[in-house]
């Protein structure tokens, strides 16, 4: 008897959520089947099915190359997020691991420096980058998204570190293990799946910061989302096309999301489980 | 073995590619369709050229000017060639900030393009852009639908003929929209209409002491009399609609008139892209009766080279190139004279294997000897400039004013409330921007 | 001597972050303080003059000022309405046993990995769009006049294309803390004949306090900067009706190319932000205390 009830209530729950699913997943799956429509297919009205052609991909790729692109977004994210956890590791350890009373503060603190609009401060960090050089470079637009991710990336792996326990730590040392030790053997493989979803998130935050990397980028370093900065209405039937070139655009990241799905989803609590 | 040869093979090209010294010029465009197929046909100048490569920044409109504009106005030194428009070149000609055009090469044919273009590209006689297409506006209209409603398009029609003819031919339940017109908020989008609409009925932005003048019966007139037609004759959602959008409706059938750029006829009379290719007919923006003014919307899509350029013979070579009547036939020669760049050199409208593939040749040349962007009203006024005011501070006015009319197409403000908006939001800004004292 | 030791190393770590956040932060905030009060604009650059308070006048008056205030305010209220409730709905029913569990999740997660403009592209084209759009295709199917969304809910429009963005965020933490939860208590509960709703109310709701608390954190200081979103959309209007304090300035800074102006507008900003955040963290920031 409580089985049936149990299978039912597995039926239905399954249905509900692949309808939900489908219903949030459904503009991305409409945007991959509409670039694979004709231009006069795409604005003919609803339809699932489309003729399969591969032209607007081909049209996308002559007018505008996505190779390098796609290598600039992944240099900029993968570059910028591993400066990042350099950068943040021993910070996030040491607020986790020798916590004082402005701990918190000092968290809360970096996290305002995202407050700042970006808009506003535009001219000022142009004038900075041209003085130094650093326009259209990878480096200057690299340090640029370490910056602006920094704060996250602290505050997640803290939470992380945190949950780490102390006794493991204090066990260690009583076995006469130094510092360095105590961080390669003990601490780093515990904090692997923490680093792990860090990086998976600020890969993919990296990935679609869209003002600074089209603002200080122009050919050399200019990432994917100035690829797509090209593709917003042009003349003319553009809605097939734009469909490709937005499917390249995101489909990285997306099918790097679908495999990393569980790595990523460990990590991203924030502290929120505890 | 194999892997040795092809080691050494690699080798040898390396060092054989190595001494020549290619300059690179980086030119920034707009993604509209003419530029793109500049861009494809990129190989035949670097063909004859082997010394200069050529990298491509194609963007959307609004962020490339504000990419472009950032740029140039601190120096960046970013790019070699911009592609501008004539509200910017005299502007930003005056601040120095454009290397004069004075190596376009003997063959260039200078005195070949047309007087008003040029004029707007020139300050002080020196030439600073050089077009690569113009355009002007005049009505383009179903031919057919006309005909079944009996209406004859006279050759310089008045705003009262057109807003019956208008609701004459709609027909919601066939989706025919009697009229489409420019909807979209923006100084490039709908105030370039509405401006256009408010010359031609007698109405200007500024008086002689730069005094805005929306609180004057012309703009109420103009304001009511296009909100009143969208209303009763365009499309749904005509509040978002922006030169491209009218486009897709006008192809699709679903427009009876539309008033807008020249450059669009070649669009809806192609029949690859068009379902009404030869069903279109011509004629001038009309005008108000007793008005003796047609609009004078002039623009061109011009390029130019930041006075810090430091490939600016290189890039001059570029221009000659792309702007050239060898350009326009080789585009002619692949694509068809009908597409080939528009509005920028009097031999095009003396060529007769273009007016007879271009049957808009003829209507488009006359719209752009009839705009005089130096007297755009029968009103006296302080500036130049025709379906725009051509000061630094017209892009933020005109798009505020712009979204102040584009409420009261889509039905959320009133004709009055958003002109005292638009009187007062201007004041404020010419007033901060020292035109008012 | 060993916690001293231990302080100067754990200083040592932090200075970095710590150094490169502050340099990160001051360099660009002082030199928006120090243009916010000059005469500047970009296209006339040889007319620099020293502004005073006029910058902060002129931008405070601003027409759309205050409209940009609240609509800032409606926006991040109604995300954090939609993805908080929504992930706490979604979340209960990924935490059920369903067939195809992994995949349902790949699906749900996925609108995150999308760039802000290509998220707004999709959504005005292909699903608002009034004559090609989805939406529309689905009222003509029922006989209706297709809503033209961007020009009659303008703000509404953004919230839905913003808190779609956002769902998964706020789905996947949530789950994480519900998954968290001791099944004990939960039988416990059931056992005592607990109804759905109260075991919801009085056992899983305070469980996700933490968590909530986190995305309303997080996702605050990402929405008060919303302006892409609204660039590729409406552009702020009709009117100022989807005009947000961040695109009121990118309208100044990037058509009015008014540097001072934005600069004004820059610091403004600022300290709004950080009256929300002070006022978030009386509201809900003792939850993380815990």
């Amino acid at each position: 008897m409580a089985r049936v009830v149990t299978r039912q209530h597995k039926v239905i729950a399954t249905i509900a959520a692949w309808l939900v699913a489908f219903l949030i997943f459904f503009p991305i799956l409409y945007t991959i089947i509409t670039s694979l429509k004709t231009e006069p297919e795409a604005i003919a009205g609803f339809s699932l099915i489309p003729s399969g052609t591969f032209e607007n991909y081909i049209t996308v790729q002559t007018r505008n190359d996505y190779i390098r692109p796609f290598m600039n977004s992944v240099i900029l994210a993968v570059g910028s997020t591993i400066l990042a956890l350099i950068i943040a590791i021993p910070a996030a350890w040491a607020m986790a691991f020798s916590p004082t009373k402005r701990t918190k503060d000092v968290l809360m603190w970096m996290l305002s420096t995202k407050m700042m609009p970006a808009v506003a401060v535009l001219v000022p960090i142009y004038l900075m980058f041209r003085d130094f050089g650093l326009l259209d470079t990878h480096i200057g637009l690299t340090v640029m998204l370490t910056l602006i991710n920094l704060p996250i990336v602290v505050w997640m792996l803290y939470t992380y570190f945190r949950e780490i326990p102390g006794e493991i730590l204090e066990a260690a040392r009583m076995d006469g293990a130094g510092l360095w030790q105590e961080i390669v053997y003990v601490l780093t493989p515990m904090a692997v799946p923490g680093i792990a979803s860090t990086l998976l998130l600020n890969i993919i935050l990296a990935w679609n910061e869209s003002f600074w990397t089209i603002r200080l980028t122009t050919t050399t370093a200019a990432p994917l989302t100035a690829f797509i900065a090209s593709f917003s209405s042009p003349q003319g039937l553009f809605w097939a096309k734009l469909s490709a070139a937005s499917t390249m655009a995101i489909a990285p990241i997306l099918i790097l999301g679908w495999f990393s799905q569980k790595q990523l989803v460990r990590g991203l609590t924030f502290g929120a489980v505890k | 073995m194999t892997l040795k040869t092809i080691l050494l093979g690699a080798c040898s090209a390396l060092v054989l590619s190595g001494p020549v010294l290619a300059e690179t010029l980086t030119i920034a465009t707009v993604n509209n369709g003419d530029m793109i197929r500049m861009q494809g046909l990129t190989e035949d100048f670097t063909a004859k050229n082997p010394d200069i490569q050529i990298e491509w920044v194609t963007l959307e409109e609004n962020v490339l000017r504000e990419r472009v504009t950032t740029d140039i106005a601190t120096g960046g030194g970013q790019y070699d060639i911009l592609t501008i428009g004539n509200y910017e070149v005299p502007i930003w000609a005056k601040q120095g900030w454009l290397a004069e055009l004075n190596a376009l090469g003997d063959g260039y044919d200078v005195d070949d393009l047309l007087p008003a273009i040029r004029g707007g590209l020139s300050v002080d006689g020196k030439l600073y852009a050089a077009p690569f297409y113009g355009e002007s506006a005049m009505i383009m209209y179903r031919t057919d639908l006309f005909e079944k409603a009996g209406l004859k398009m006279p050759e310089s029609p008045t705003w009262e003929f057109i807003a019956d003819a208008a609701r004459k031919i709609t027909d919601r339940n066939a989706d025919i929209n009697g009229i489409c017109l420019r909807g979209k908020a923006g100084w490039g989008e709908n105030m370039a209409f509405v401006t256009a609409l408010n010359n031609s009925f007698g109405g200007r932005w500024f008086d002689e002491n730069w005094q805005p003048q929306f609180d004057q019966p012309e703009w109420k007139e103009a304001l009511q009399f296009y909100v009143d037609l969208m209303k009763d004759a365009g499309p749904a959602g005509a509040s978002s609609n922006g030169f491209n959008e009218n486009l897709t409706l006008f192809q699709q059938g679903k427009c009876g008139m539309w008033m807008d750029a020249t450059v669009a006829a070649s669009f809806v009379s192609n029949p690859k892209d068009s379902t009404v290719a030869d069903k279109v007919g011509y004629a001038l923006f009309p005008s108000k009766e007793g008005v003796d003014n047609h609009g004078h919307w002039l623009w061109s899509w011009n390029l130019a080279i930041p006075a810090s350029s430091k490939n600016a013979e290189a890039a001059q070579k570029f221009i000659a190139w792309a702007t050239s009547k060898e350009y326009t036939e080789l585009v002619a020669s692949k694509e068809g004279w009908a597409n080939v760049p528009p509005g920028t050199r009097t031999s095009l409208y003396e060529n007769e294997e273009y007016k007879k593939a271009a049957p808009f040749a003829e209507p488009t040349l006359a719209a752009m000897q009839a705009a005089d962007i130096t007297k755009p009203s029968v009103k006296p006024v302080p500036y130049t400039g025709g379906q725009f005011v051509a000061i630094p501070e017209f892009q933020a006015i005109g798009t505020n004013v712009g979204q102040l009319f584009s409420a009261v197409v889509a039905g959320q403000s009133s004709v009055d409330d958003a002109l005292a908006q638009a009187q007062s939001a201007t004041v404020r800004e010419m007033t901060r921007a020292g035109y008012i004292k | 001597m060993a916690t001293q030791n231990t302080r100067a190393l754990a200083r040592f770590m932090m200075a970095p972050s710590v150094i490169l956040l502050l340099v990160w932060m001051i360099v660009p905030l002082s030199m928006t303080l120090w243009f916010s009060f000059q005469n500047y604009n970009l296209l006339n650059p040889g007319n620099v003059s020293f502004a005073g308070l006029f910058n902060y006048q002129y931008f405070y008056s601003d027409p759309a000022f205050f409209q940009s205030i609240w609509n800032t305010l409606v926006i991040v209220g109604g995300v954090l309405l939609i993805t908080v409730i929504g992930g706490i709905g979604i979340a209960l029913l990924l935490d059920q046993p369903i067939f195809g569990q992994g995949i349902v999740r790949i699906l749900v997660i996925s609108p995150f990995f999308v760039m802000p403009p290509v998220a707004a592209l999709v959504w005005k084209n292909m699903i608002m769009h009034p004559s090609y759009g989805v939406f529309a295709d689905i009222s003509r199917l029922f006989g209706f006049r297709p809503v033209d969304w961007f020009a009659q809910y303008p703000l509404l429009s953004i919230v839905i294309i913003v808190a779609w963005q956002w769902l998964p965020f706020a789905t996947l933490i949530l789950l994480t803390a519900l998954q968290s939860l001791d099944s004990e208590q939960k039988e416990a509960a059931e056992m005592d004949g607990a109804s759905a709703f109260s075991r919801f109310i009085y056992l899983t709701l305070p469980h996700l306090a933490r968590a909530i608390t986190v995305v309303i954190l997080i996702q605050t200081i990402f929405l008060l900067g919303v302006y892409a979103e609204i660039l590729v959309t409406t552009n702020g209007g009709p009117g100022y009706a989807s005009t947000n304090l961040a695109f009121l300035i990118y309208r100044t800074a990037l058509l009015g190319y008014d540097v001072g102006g934005a600069s004004a507008g820059g610091i403004i900003a600022v300290i709004l932000a950080n009256i929300v955040a002070i006022f978030l963290m009386r509201a809900v920031g003792k939850n993380l205390d815990r």
